[in-house]
């Protein structure tokens, strides 16, 4: 279980993130929602140790992971895709998915599961990562996040600019991956409907506030909510 | 014909010393972005300490093992002690960094050993080898020099390409945070790209220092070779940085033995300047994405 708790970031003087708190169940996804700037992907590299809160706490587990170098937060079972496809495009799509696991050792998930998951990679394995479509790189960074068999998944933007055949296989994968797996899912989206469409939890964020932490059918109801930040 | 052999052969001797310098100059630029001007103080210094140990009783071979691991200890000192602190602070800091470094190399090597030029063994005989009464400028130890070169380049060639090591110093050089999101100890892979690098370099400067004697300042000249090889290859690729050496070495070769010594260094210098007007980033850049 991932627990964030009264997390504050400044970036200099701006705060990014302010006194924000909320839970993600084994299992469960959690989609953060809000405009450009409301502090989403300063969330994620907040709890993924990129960046160095002010003040408050992260737990996964049980543990408290908060000021932890980056290497050992992964190391406890947590995984973050960043914005942007993080996926080396110099490397080949086999050398990404390896990297991925590396440091689990034999423990790591095999390069055949993460095949069987999504086939178009094992197609592509000897290509640098750089030659691949859009939807083929969102593939490949989750399926690499997955290769260190994590507890915690961060996803940030996995929609951004595919076309909508596509979102919607990814968010269906992205809710049989929480199921079958297991995993605690926090799913930073611009496209609010269609994560809302898969979560079970919308946490919406503005300015850095938490404004609303509810289950997705309210969060959907609530009109003024999805007027003032979800535009839909 | 057989000049032109000699001259050929001479030229990749020469151009293995300054592959071996362009390889340590490419591995710290893929590692952390930073020319190291201070690379040829760095293989001055081991160079120094193997001179130390051989006229102190050793064998060649001792010395030469002791240059190479006092190589990867320099470099990974001077990554973790200076250049740690200027890798996130804006270029200039690292370039002055790099050439702090390499006056206060220069100036401790002259205080421990002095500043005349001493000599320095070769592991093989530096007479030319005799074809049909000539006698070529290709010697036994440039064959040496050539082979060692060779397995310099292998050897970092499979760390990088096979080993999870080198996948992930390749992952830290290309994408840092990225890296650091998967797991990899980024840091300690830009120690091990300086230590790999300050151990090639000190190759080139054991190998090249039995004919250009050995003094403080006694390598610029190479660390300049080395530096137009690297950018003919291209900064960011290890494999260019041995065709660059290379080339560049054959190339002044044929000028020295055709049109007389003096115009070598011109001769780097115009060949330097026709790279970056013609093919700033190199023979051997790829295009690839970059981040916007």
């Amino acid at each position: 279980m991932l627990v964030v708790e009264e997390l504050t970031t400044d970036y200099g003087a701006v705060r990014a993130l302010d006194n924000a708190s909320f839970q993600v169940q084994e299992g469960t996804i959690t989609a953060v929602l809000g405009a450009n700037g409301a502090g989403k992907t300063t969330l994620l590299r907040t709890i993924s140790g990129l960046v160095r809160p002010t003040c408050g706490k992260v737990h996964l587990d049980g543990e408290s992971i908060t000021r932890m170098p980056v290497e050992d937060i992964v190391r406890r079972g947590l995984a973050h895709v960043p914005e942007g496809r993080g996926v080396i495009g110099e490397l080949t799509v086999a050398e990404n998915l390896r990297l991925g696991g590396l440091f689990r050792h034999h423990e790591a998930m095999p390069l055949e599961e993460i095949y069987e998951l999504f086939p178009r990679l094992e197609e592509r394995r000897t290509q640098p990562a750089s030659r691949l479509s859009g939807g083929e790189r969102q593939m490949l960074s989750i399926g690499r996040a997955l290769a260190s068999r994590p507890r915690a998944l961060l996803l940030d933007e996995p929609s951004l600019g595919l076309a909508p055949l596509l979102v919607a296989q990814i968010m269906g994968l992205i809710r049989k991956l929480a199921d079958t797996l297991g995993l605690a899912v926090v799913l930073v989206e611009q496209n609010a409907r269609s994560a809302l469409s898969i979560a079970d939890r919308g946490v919406v964020l503005n300015l850095g506030h938490v404004v609303a932490d509810q289950a997705p059918a309210e969060l959907a109801a609530d009109e003024r909510l999805r007027r003032a930040y979800l535009g839909f | 014909m057989t000049k032109f052999i000699d001259l050929t052969l001479s030229g990749i001797s020469d151009g293995a010393i300054y592959a071996a310098v362009a390889l340590s100059l490419v591995l710290i630029w893929r590692a952390t972005r930073i020319v190291n001007f201070a690379q040829g103080a760095m293989l001055m210094i081991t160079t120094f300490i193997a001179y130390a140990v051989i006229s102190s009783g050793a064998s060649y071979v001792v010395g030469f093992v002791v240059a190479l691991l006092s190589g990867l200890l320099l470099g990974a000192v001077i990554e973790r002690v200076l250049i740690r602190r200027v890798e996130d602070a804006p270029p200039l800091n690292a370039v002055i960094v790099t050439l702090g470094l390499y006056t206060l190399l220069v100036a401790v090597a002259g205080m421990i050993w002095g500043n005349t030029p001493k000599s320095f063994p070769a592991a093989f005989s530096l007479q030319g080898y005799k074809v049909g009464g000539t006698r070529l400028l290709f010697t036994p130890n440039d064959t040496f020099i050539v082979l060692v070169v060779i397995g310099v380049a292998l050897g970092l060639a499979v760390l990088f390409r096979f080993t999870t090591l080198g996948l992930q110093m390749r992952a830290a050089a290309f994408r840092p945070e990225v890296a650091r999101l998967l797991g990899v100890r980024v840091g300690r892979m830009f120690t091990l790209g300086w230590a790999f690098a300050a151990l090639a370099g000190s190759v080139a400067g054991v190998l090249v220092a039995p004919s250009v004697f050995l003094g403080p300042n006694s390598f610029d000249p190479i660390l300049i070779g080395g530096f137009v090889a690297a950018v003919l290859g291209g900064l960011d690729s290890p494999p260019g940085a041995v065709v660059g050496g290379l080339v560049l070495g054959v190339a002044l070769s044929y000028v020295a033995g055709y049109e007389g010594s003096s115009l070598v260094p011109l001769a780097g210098l115009l060949i330097l300047v026709a790279v970056l007007m013609v093919r700033p980033t190199g023979m051997f850049s790829a295009t690839k994405e970059r981040r916007v």
